[in-house]
């Protein structure tokens, strides 16, 4: 029996030059972004708390975190937006603060777990072998121990070494990765084993390419898609573990201000009942940023991660 | 012979991000009663979706029924409610497709699924269903019947879900079946015991046959009456032996030069140059005019229409026209 | 089958020991414990009390100590309360679970219910809204989603109670007993079923989505089934079918208690436990919580694997 040849013949022919269509495939996707409304508006929202948090203190009377007596614990108001606090701060520019520490955190624990668990899986994924299975029982191990009891060995720690209050923001966004990259490192480790096994891997075997080339030039580039999505929702993840930690005294401490410490003021009924513009704005804050970030990753992923499309 | 399926000016378009694809573009074939009809094209020309959109299936919301008139033993398919083309989907018109190793459900028993249009159609009790589904199971040519109704789709074989396939399709004496490259996805030796059990049950039954196929083997085994599709269009339609004789459109010329013969061995296999046009680029003109060996300037410009070529055959090609339009 | 979940089975305890081994060191190098913290105390008293406890032996011999003991089924005294660890978790563990069974109920019924739905209802304006209700609940920090409906349906409302499992003081007995406890947990079921409903919708309706694109399901559709035996005949059990993993990934939520709910609600679980415990520095009972949860973290898995296997006939070994 016979089937029509043009079929293949034209297939043949389509077959795409690798460098060519990779530059337009990302300008695909960024306009294909660009018309996904509901990401862009996460965008925006995202883009408006850190414009807010970095420059919007630059335009408040009130950033001097001086102790105002005569306007202590004030309701809202049009001078003090979000009212004052038991030392007569301002609110509002103590969340606006607060913020900047918030989001720096949350990014910078990103990016340092993302990077680990990114360079692990490639290790383990590319390598296998005993390098694998060193990785892989390190990741096993770490996702065994619930990581919120981790988390808190990790702050008591710090609150037993005196670390001074300045420098505990750099060491929570290391505990944050220390507990982010396993779960990262399995993904990134399966993605790659998959990817090895596609043909145009196979391929490269084939041509005799070198380690170096097949991993920089075939490998990687198809994981980015993957790790910049991860890498998105994995900032919401980690402004909500700081502030949890920094709620519960344990992560970022007083006098610097994070959005998790400005809600320990729940922690005292009279400020909890009374005083609920002490707590309620950075609160929302989290929540805002969290949900525009995870919105505007979901887009990411419908354009970059064709496979988990919905 | 009265017509079972008559279609008239079917076009069924797809929306997406791009723009309009029309996948179905004013298309019209009959199959009488009996019959076999072949609807012979390459991947993309909208033979699939032709059957779709008669089994009323068209995936939405993206794609739709733009218009025309499907008529099923005389009544309009595109006209009838949700559930009323229900009670006549795998019940009056059955289907099969390509991929049998897809197309059953991996979580259910091969009985269970036979037995499902038997109840829903039929409305025979579990034990009646299940009676009738092992002694199909038994007419598809399969042994260990009662074992393989218990079985999943997984421990059997493309060829044997193929015939359970048929099995399905058969199951409530449908008049027309509807059969979507069903020997595609098969070995050479299982494909040729399909088509003959399609044709022995068409023979028992009476029922007629729409066969999409891109496999020119099949056609010349199978089809009564052939209809050519590219890019959404019938290029050319016949009855067999006058289509394969005596092909007029050149597009069907070339797929028929494409054929190998045995006993013919040429230097190197002949295949049409180029490739199916984008859908999304198609302006009024004749489709196939640059892979056309004959193209003139009308064939880019404007659409030939369908037009009787005598000796039963119709084809749409400006080379047929006696009077070439300005 | 059987040589796999031996396999398993090892390669869990060999991880487990690991994990103890851990956990262990990580609580017997933080500075301070219990006695050093408690300024009643004397020096000499302090000292005598590490004796007892041989808390001044080296780490690695109060690890052998410590493990010898777990073999035993002891997994420890609690210094500050004066009982042993398992005899606390036993007392506190039902609680946790309580809430955690009936959340995890609903949260399920919720996820695969609205789930099937929206994916059925693809693009429509109500599947947008779901989704953002959804990415909203994924979204909210626990703790302040607690605080804030505590602040506004206890405090401010007066409809629910703040906190607790009975009221100060109450003795009810009976159906007043448990008509008083569903008062309770009604606000920290309510928030961590919000807390769970998020993610767990979303992986049904994309399970589902899929679903839906496959063959079979045409073949069904083909069949002329009602649309109704199609999604949940068909459609649903194999949408169902991946999240039996998630079950045993739920083991350690059952039994664990959580951390930040029950601390919030003041609810007297496991979870709650481990968090005075934590202030007060009583080691024995927080390295016992912690081995306990990475026990049923392992074990989950394990039974996540088993039950994979088990239901889809296609892995069937």
């Amino acid at each position: 029996m016979s089937t029509i040849h043009a079929e293949e013949a034209g297939a043949a022919k389509a077959v795409p030059v690798r460098t060519a269509p990779h530059a337009s495939m990302w300008r695909q996707s960024l306009r294909r972004l660009l018309k996904n409304k509901l990401a862009m508006l996460g965008f925006a929202v995202v883009a408006f708390m850190f414009a807010a948090c970095f420059i919007g203190p630059l335009f408040s009377p009130y950033t001097d975190n001086k102790i105002n007596m005569a306007v202590m614990n004030n309701a809202p108001s049009l001078k003090h937006w979000l009212g004052t606090d038991a030392l007569g701060r301002d609110v509002l520019a103590r969340v606006l603060l607060a913020g900047r520490i918030s989001l720096t955190v949350g990014l910078a624990s990103m990016v340092l777990s993302v990077f680990v668990g990114t360079l692990l899986g490639v290790i383990a994924g590319y390598y296998r072998g005993v390098v694998d299975q060193l990785v892989m029982r390190l990741a096993d191990l770490l996702l065994t121990i619930p990581s919120l009891p981790l988390l808190f060995i990790f702050g008591a720690l710090l609150s037993e070494w005196k670390v001074p209050t300045d420098y505990r923001m750099y060491i929570v966004m290391l505990m944050l990765s220390i507990v982010g990259w396993p779960g990262l490192a399995r993904m990134v480790r399966g993605q790659m084993l998959s990817l090895r096994e596609r043909e145009y891997m196979q391929a490269t075997v084939v041509l005799g390419l070198r380690d170096r080339r097949k991993l920089f030039n075939h490998l990687l580039p198809n994981l980015v898609p993957l790790i910049i999505v991860i890498a998105t929702f994995n900032i919401g993840g980690a402004i909500l573990s700081e502030s949890v930690l920094s709620y519960f005294g344990l992560g970022v401490m007083a006098p610097t201000p994070t959005w998790g410490n400005m809600i320990d003021a729940a922690n005292n009924m009279i400020d909890f009942q009374d005083h609920p513009w002490l707590w309620i704005p950075p609160g929302f804050s989290i929540f805002a940023t969290v949900i525009a970030i995870n919105i505007f990753g979901d887009g990411l992923r419908d354009v970059l991660d064709p496979k988990q499309k919905r | 012979m009265s017509n079972v399926l008559e279609i008239e000016h079917l076009s069924t378009h797809f929306h997406t991000e791009e723009g309009v694809v029309r996948a179905v573009d004013d298309v019209g074939l009959q199959v009488r009663q009996g019959e076999i009809v072949c609807i012979v094209g390459e991947s993309g020309s909208g033979k699939s979706i032709t059957a779709m959109s008669v089994m009323g299936l068209v995936e939405g919301p993206a794609g739709r029924v733009a218009g025309g008139r499907i008529a099923f033993d005389g009544i309009d398919l595109l006209k009838l409610g949700r559930n009323e083309l229900r009670t006549i989907r795998g019940n009056e018109i059955a289907m099969i497709f390509q991929e049998p190793m897809t197309s059953l459900n991996p979580v259910l028993k091969i009985g269970e699924q036979l037995m499902e249009p038997l109840i829903e159609h039929r409305k025979m009790s579990k034990k009646a269903a299940r009676k009738r589904a092992i002694e199909l199971i038994g007419e598809v040519g399969i042994s260990r019947a009662e074992q393989i109704a218990d079985s999943y789709p997984h421990e059997l074989s493309g060829g044997m879900l193929q015939r359970i396939m048929i099995a399905i399709a058969i199951s409530c004496e449908p008049k027309l079946l509807i059969a979507d490259e069903p020997t595609t996805a098969l070995d050479v030796t299982i494909q040729a015991q399909i088509l003959d059990m399609l044709r022995r049950f068409k023979e028992e039954s009476g029922m007629s046959i729409l066969l999409i196929t891109h496999d020119l083997g099949v056609v010349a085994e199978m089809a009564d009456y052939v209809v050519v599709m590219y890019a959404g269009k019938v290029v050319e339609e016949g009855e067999v032996v006058a289509l394969f004789e005596n092909p007029q459109h050149p597009y069907t010329k070339g797929l028929l030069k494409s054929k190998p013969i045995i006993n013919q061995r040429q230097d190197e296999l002949y295949s049409i140059p180029g490739q199916v046009p984008n859908p999304l680029e198609l302006t009024p003109s004749c489709y196939f005019h640059d892979r056309c060996a004959y193209c003139m300037d009308i064939c880019r410009t404007q659409q030939p229409v369908l037009k009787d070529a005598g000796n039963g055959q119709k084809v749409a090609c400006w080379l047929n026209e006696e009077v070439t339009p300005v | 089958m059987s040589t796999y979940i031996t396999k398993r089975i090892l390669y869990m305890i060999i991880i487990l020991f690991a994990a103890s081994f851990l956990i262990f060191c990580l609580y017997a190098l933080t500075p301070g414990d219990f006695i050093t913290g408690n300024i009643k105390l004397t020096p000499e008293r302090k000292a005598e009390l590490r004796e007892i406890y041989g808390l001044n032996k080296p780490v690695i011999e109060r690890y052998w100590t410590w493990m010898k003991n777990a073999f035993h089924g002891d997994f420890g005294y609690s210094l500050a309360q004066q009982k042993p660890v398992l005899t606390l978790f036993n007392q506190y563990i039902w609680n946790s679970f309580l809430l955690a069974i009936i959340s995890t109920f609903l949260t399920w019924f919720i996820a695969v219910v609205v789930g099937v739905f929206v994916a059925y209802k693809q693009y429509s304006w109500i599947d947008t809204f779901v989704m953002l209700f959804l990415f909203a609940a994924m979204s909210i920090p626990s703790f302040f989603i607690g605080l804030f409906l505590i602040k506004i349906l206890a405090v401010d409302w007066k409809w629910l109670p703040p906190g607790g499992m009975l009221t100060t003081g109450s003795n009810a007995t009976g159906l007043a007993y448990v008509k008083e406890v569903i008062h309770h947990m009604t606000l920290p079921v309510i928030v961590m079923t919000l807390l769970g409903v998020g993610s767990l919708t979303r992986y049904f309706r994309s399970n589902m989505i899929d679903v839906i694109k496959q063959d079979y399901i045409r073949t069904a559709r083909a069949k002329g089934l009602k649309e109704r035996k199609v999604l949940f005949t068909h459609a649903l059990r194999n949408a169902l079918l991946p999240a039996i993993t998630l079950v045993g990934f739920e083991l350690p939520a059952l039994f664990g208690g959580s951390l930040i709910i029950e601390k919030i609600f003041n609810w007297p679980g496991i979870g709650q436990l481990y968090m005075q415990s934590f202030t007060l520095r009583d080691y024995p009972l927080l390295m016992g919580f912690t081995m306990f949860i990475a026990i049923l973290t392992v074990i989950g898995t394990l039974l996540s694997d088993i039950l994979y296997r088990v239901a889809d006939p296609r892995v069937r070994l």
